[in-house]
């Protein structure tokens, strides 16, 4: 067998932590692409790969044989190590495919509880009586911005305006479809996994940015980003320590949201250099391609072994 | 303050503005008291025209207050139902994945980084409260 088809199961491992090196070099909107692709890109080539490693053994069943019109099994290595590999790969490609079907039942519950949370309004904005600061961006036909009185309270009007333009450009960008996407992409790989948190953060960044567009202020979305959080940080209970080390930084996303509006150099990596950007967007740029390449690569093989196996190709 | 921003915006966004003035305060607001509160970034007439807007909607209600109206913010049962259905989904924090909070939680480190921040910001150019409008 191709040597191929094990290529895109690793390229994972090289690409997430290549795409989250590249994404603090580019603007928030930058960024959120590159991380989409980085997760959708892979997340394909490597549930395609899995499929191709389950083929040749699948070709022993009779059905899948009549199905391919096969004379004879596809016959790439030893048959019992044919068989393991494809019980071992379908076994993990029907694993992912029942974790990726229940993430999309609970995200869909999740959002008809919000909907229904938000009630019967009419107009743009959901407001709940509660004390608790909390506000979000509710997706929908049309979009509503939900926000608690506590939320509403602890901020000057201005920092309300804010807050609203922040929700709408989630609203106006679907920024919900790109979480739900990587989310689900996640499932493909575990690799994967460890592009959801940059991707909400790209996002939330994003958002911030138009916000300032939007009330021509970058100073008081800031404020009403760093007002809201410690208001709901007085009214909450307890917050879970972060791992620090781990994220490899001090400030967890909100501080550096605020830093970055504040053009406080908290949010920037201290090695920040053009060029340096740019290669590591190339890196990832070559991880993707070979990712892409070598699975069509091992479709090619594949679909060679399978016409050979048909009996078309009387040349061997 | 926004000045200059507020005619271009639409009349949803200015709808927005009124209504969470009116939802912040204690009680029911003339049309005079939420201009000011919004800090004189919208004409009196506006601001009337957008109460009256909300109120046809049943938005808001209203009471007799002088020569004008007071308005108050509505909420009717389904508000109750949605108070319940907003604690559930308050619960699971993580699942963050369709609905995108304005703020994540913070905890000490994050808390203390933040207020360095805004007092650095709060220091040289803003007076404390900040309503000069």
């Amino acid at each position: 067998m191709s040597y191929a088809v094990w290529v895109p199961l690793l390229v994972p491992f090289l690409a997430a932590p290549t795409a989250r090196r590249a994404a603090a070099y580019l603007s928030p909107r930058h960024a959120v692409v590159l991380l989409t692709t980085a997760a959708l890109l892979p997340a394909a080539t490597s549930s395609a790969a899995l499929a191709l490693l389950a083929v040749p053994g699948a070709s022993y069943l009779p059905a899948v044989a009549a199905l391919g019109e096969l004379a004879r099994p596809l016959s790439l290595g030893p048959p019992p190590v044919t068989v393991a590999l494809a019980l071992a790969a379908g076994g993990v490609l029907a694993w992912r495919a029942g974790l990726v079907a229940v993430a999309v039942r609970r995200d869909r519950a999740d959002l008809r509880r919000a909907r229904a949370a938000a009630g019967g309004t009419a107009g743009e904005l959901a407001v709940l009586r509660q004390a608790r600061p909390d506000a979000y961006a509710l997706p929908g036909r049309p979009g509503r911005i939900v926000v608690t009185t506590g939320m509403l309270r602890a901020l000057e009007p201005d920092e309300r305006a804010a807050l609203f333009a922040h929700e709408r450009a989630h609203l106006r960008g679907r920024h919900h479809r790109v979480l739900v996407a990587v989310e689900l992409a996640a499932l493909c790989h575990p690799a994967l996994r460890t592009l959801c948190e940059p991707v909400g953060y790209a996002l939330e960044r994003a958002a911030d940015e138009a916000a300032a567009a939007a009330v021509g202020d970058r100073r008081l979305v800031a404020r009403a980003i760093a007002r809201a959080a410690l208001a709901a940080r007085a009214a909450s209970a307890s917050a879970p320590d972060r791992p620090r080390a781990a994220l490899g930084m001090n400030a967890g996303p909100v501080p550096r949201r605020v830093a970055a509006l504040l053009d406080t150099p908290l949010a920037v990596p201290s090695t920040t250099s053009r060029p340096a950007g740019r290669l590591v967007v190339a890196a990832l740029v070559i991880c993707l391609t070979v990712s892409g390449a070598t699975a069509v690569d091992a479709v090619e093989d594949l679909h060679g072994h399978v016409e050979m196996a048909q009996g078309q190709n009387l040349t061997r | 303050m926004g000045h200059g921003s507020a005619d271009r915006r639409s009349a949803g966004e200015l709808e927005a503005d009124v209504l969470a003035a009116l939802w912040a305060a204690e009680g029911p607001l003339t049309p005079g008291r939420v201009q000011e509160s919004l800090g004189g970034s919208l004409a009196r007439t506006t601001v009337t025209t957008i109460l009256g807007r909300l109120y046809g909607k049943g938005t808001v209600t209203r009471v007799r207050a002088g020569r004008g109206y007071a308005y108050t913010p509505t909420e009717d049962a389904p508000g109750l139902t949605a108070r319940r259905m907003h604690s559930e989904l308050a619960k699971d924090e993580d699942r963050r994945a369709v609905l995108a909070r304005f703020v994540s939680q913070l905890d000490d480190e994050d808390e203390r980084i933040l207020r360095s921040l805004l007092d650095a910001e709060d220091g040289p150019d803003r007076p404390a409260g900040g309503a000069a409008g």
